[in-house]
């Protein structure tokens, strides 16, 4: 996860409020498409605004046509109007940046950007990288075989399962729970998932389950 | 490294927790903790955490004193009660320096036993029904906070909120509650959980006391599974439902929805050894107060289809629901060890499958309502009225040696012969109220 940031000489007060947002930017010389390198090592661009405004924008643009990179722009109050008509510009933030509020916004809009990879199904989401689920943006405890399930569950929707397909392609290995084990463990995720999310796992009579 | 560790790490980073929480079980059933921060996260998976043994009931003795506790990472699970960081837990199996398992170790006990049912081709699934009171406090006289009927001093729905808030953090935890409600005696609580396969059971059992025990703390009330605090009332029991699998198959469930020829078998392994296993389901000197006539708790050895007064209670299951099919034990109380207990039962049973027990007749009617010659005629014999007399027939069982290894038996034995000795010496309040007056 790379944080690009544009000026390379930005003001010390945006560098130092990434800096306590934790974050070591990647200092880039230019934006404009043929110099920028390789941006698709980029997870987000920072562009200070600065007194350039009118040129930076318009290479946000060029650039966000070409990459479709999130770009945080760092503007002062006179600056909005501007902003608010540029194209390409994801989200923007008042100079001279909080550092917890820059942090917060980058990390969301990194977020974002990873969500391709992201399992979906409503508001649930999984996130293979991370092993993490997520209910509404809100943090899911799951054990270990609850994700696994759960996982395959979204990633093979709408088709019936049975406990013993289940158990194969899911546990794989010699568990002491038996085919019943499937049936405790979907007990646990609804209980996890709430009662209205509940009937996502849809019971399948005599054959096995069924999600979404 | 396995994935399911690499889970366990990347969820720990990911989730910002500060203390990962070691637990086991010494063999009178105390749940042990060790904590280890993240960095010891990874060593504890791949070597496992030395801790001193010999401070463990039941564990090493002195010259062997360093054991290892190795992480399930399958357990791993995040403490959902209110505490100022991010804790979660993790069952462990205790090892030897040299990664040998301990036989002094509940958990590898019942994981034994666990084998030699799946070498047969069975897995066992349990559900218990667990009782407890909630006191005012921990003060040696119990201070109900409510009459359970009419005439409460809290209101009922007080304790009720309680009992929710608890079965929220089950549910969190991954204990998933089959039903609860207030029980006949003031400020005593049951909470059904839902069946698993024994070995998680037995660890969703820890981690319900103590999730029952940090609520009512919250609250800053006490809550108990003393197994019978207040004399004129019901004890708390833990009556364990039981079924043997042979795949998705109910190996107890006849095609009628009564017991097929292997689960009649199970039945008479319990009924014949259920004197012998008694000082482990009941293993306390107060456990015995339960077990006494005019309160819901069995006495007589003795099975019946949905009869409430037997030892062994066959519930009566729908038609078509072949796999709600199982036998109930209702003799064990809360304060048991969940992984001994399990460990005896299932042995008794798996004995009489392998020997072909012949199984008693049935008792349709109300044993404590018969008379000693019918129940004589009938061959019902009874429980043990003592931990000393429970330890003398435990003493002489081949079945319980077996079933927990000639460590933890020897253990157990010596352990609880002490508990004896001591609640011997004791001049009881019953004594002084009776005696001194007169004598």
């Amino acid at each position: 996860m790379t944080v690009a940031l544009f000026p390379s000489d930005s003001s010390e007060e945006l560098a130092a409020a990434l800096a306590i947002a934790g974050l070591a930017p990647k200092l880039i010389d230019s934006i404009h498409p043929s110099e920028a390198g390789d941006t698709g090592e980029w997870s987000v661009l920072v562009v200070e605004l600065a007194d350039q405004p009118m040129r930076r924008l318009r290479q946000v643009g060029d650039l966000v046509e070409d990459t479709g990179l999130p770009v945080l722009v760092v503007a002062d109050s006179a600056q909005f109007a501007l902003v608010e008509q540029a194209v390409g510009v994801t989200d923007f933030i008042v100079a001279p940046p909080d550092p917890a509020e820059l942090g917060t916004r980058l990390r969301r809009m990194m977020q974002r950007g990873a969500a391709d990879e992201m399992l979906v199904h409503r508001d649930l989401a999984l996130n293979p990288l991370t092993y993490q689920a997520t209910l509404e943006s809100a943090p899911l405890d799951l054990t270990y075989m609850e994700y696994e399930l759960l996982r395959f569950f979204v990633d093979n929707k709408g088709r019936v399962w049975t406990r013993e397909q289940l158990l194969s392609k899911v546990w794989g290995y010699d568990y002491f729970g038996g085919a019943r084990t499937v049936d405790v463990h979907v007990r646990r995720l609804r209980a996890k998932l709430g009662e209205e999310r509940a009937s996502w796992i849809v019971t399948v009579r005599s054959v096995g389950y069924r999600f979404g | 490294m396995s994935r399911q560790a690499e889970y366990v790490l990347r969820t720990v980073s990911e989730r910002g927790i500060r203390f990962i929480r070691l637990w086991f079980t010494d063999v009178q059933g105390f749940l042990k903790s060790v904590s280890i921060s993240p960095q010891e996260l990874e060593t504890a998976f791949s070597e496992g955490m030395t801790f001193d043994g010999s401070s463990i009931d039941g564990y090493a003795r002195l010259q062997e004193a360093d054991m290892l506790a190795v992480p399930d990472p399958a357990t791993f699970q995040i403490l959902p009660w209110r505490q100022e960081e991010q804790v979660a837990r993790m069952f462990c199996d205790v090892t030897s320096p040299s990664g040998e398992p301990f036989s002094g170790d509940p958990r590898t006990v019942l994981k034994t036993n666990l084998r030699a049912a799946s070498e047969l081709g069975y897995t066992f699934y349990v559900a218990p029904e667990i009782e407890y009171f909630y006191f005012a406090d921990s003060g040696p006289e119990p201070v109900v906070l409510d009459h359970g009927g009419y005439f409460d001093l809290t209101p009922l729905d007080v304790a009720q909120e309680y009992r929710r808030r608890t079965i929220n953090a089950l549910e969190q935890m991954g204990v998933p509650v089959e039903h609860s409600h207030h029980e006949v005696a003031p400020s005593q609580h049951e909470i059904i959980v839902r069946y698993t396969d024994a070995l998680t059971m037995a660890d969703n059992i820890m981690s319900f006391r103590l999730t029952v025990k940090e609520i009512a703390l919250e609250h800053g009330i006490h809550a108990t599974f003393m197994p019978k605090p207040l004399e004129a009332h019901d004890g708390s029991g833990m009556h364990l439902h039981m079924s043997l699998f042979e795949g998705e198959t109910n190996a107890f469930a006849a095609d009628d929805g009564k017991l097929s020829e292997t689960g009649r078998f199970f039945v008479a392994g319990l009924l014949r050894h259920a004197r012998e296993i008694t000082a482990v389901t009941n293993q306390w000197v107060n456990s015995y107060k339960r077990l006494v006539r005019g309160f819901d708790a069995p006495i007589w050895i003795s099975w019946g289809y949905n009869n409430q007064s037997a030892l062994v209670r066959v519930p009566t299951v729908k038609a078509g629901k072949r796999a709600s099919v199982r036998v109930e034990y209702r003799a064990p109380d809360a304060a048991a060890n969940p992984y001994l207990a399990m460990s005896v039962l299932l042995a008794a049973g798996l004995r009489g499958i392998r020997e072909r027990y012949p199984l008693p007749d049935e008792v349709p009617g109300n044993v404590f309502e018969m008379t000693s010659a019918d129940r004589k005629a009938a061959g019902i014999s009874r429980l043990p009225e003592t931990l000393s007399e429970a330890l003398d027939v435990l003493e002489g069982s081949d079945l319980v040696r077996e079933a927990l290894g000639e460590h933890t038996f020897d253990w157990f034995l010596r352990n609880k012969r002490k508990e004896w000795n001591r609640y011997q010496q004791h001049v009881s309040r019953f004594e002084l109220e009776t005696y001194l007056p007169v004598l």
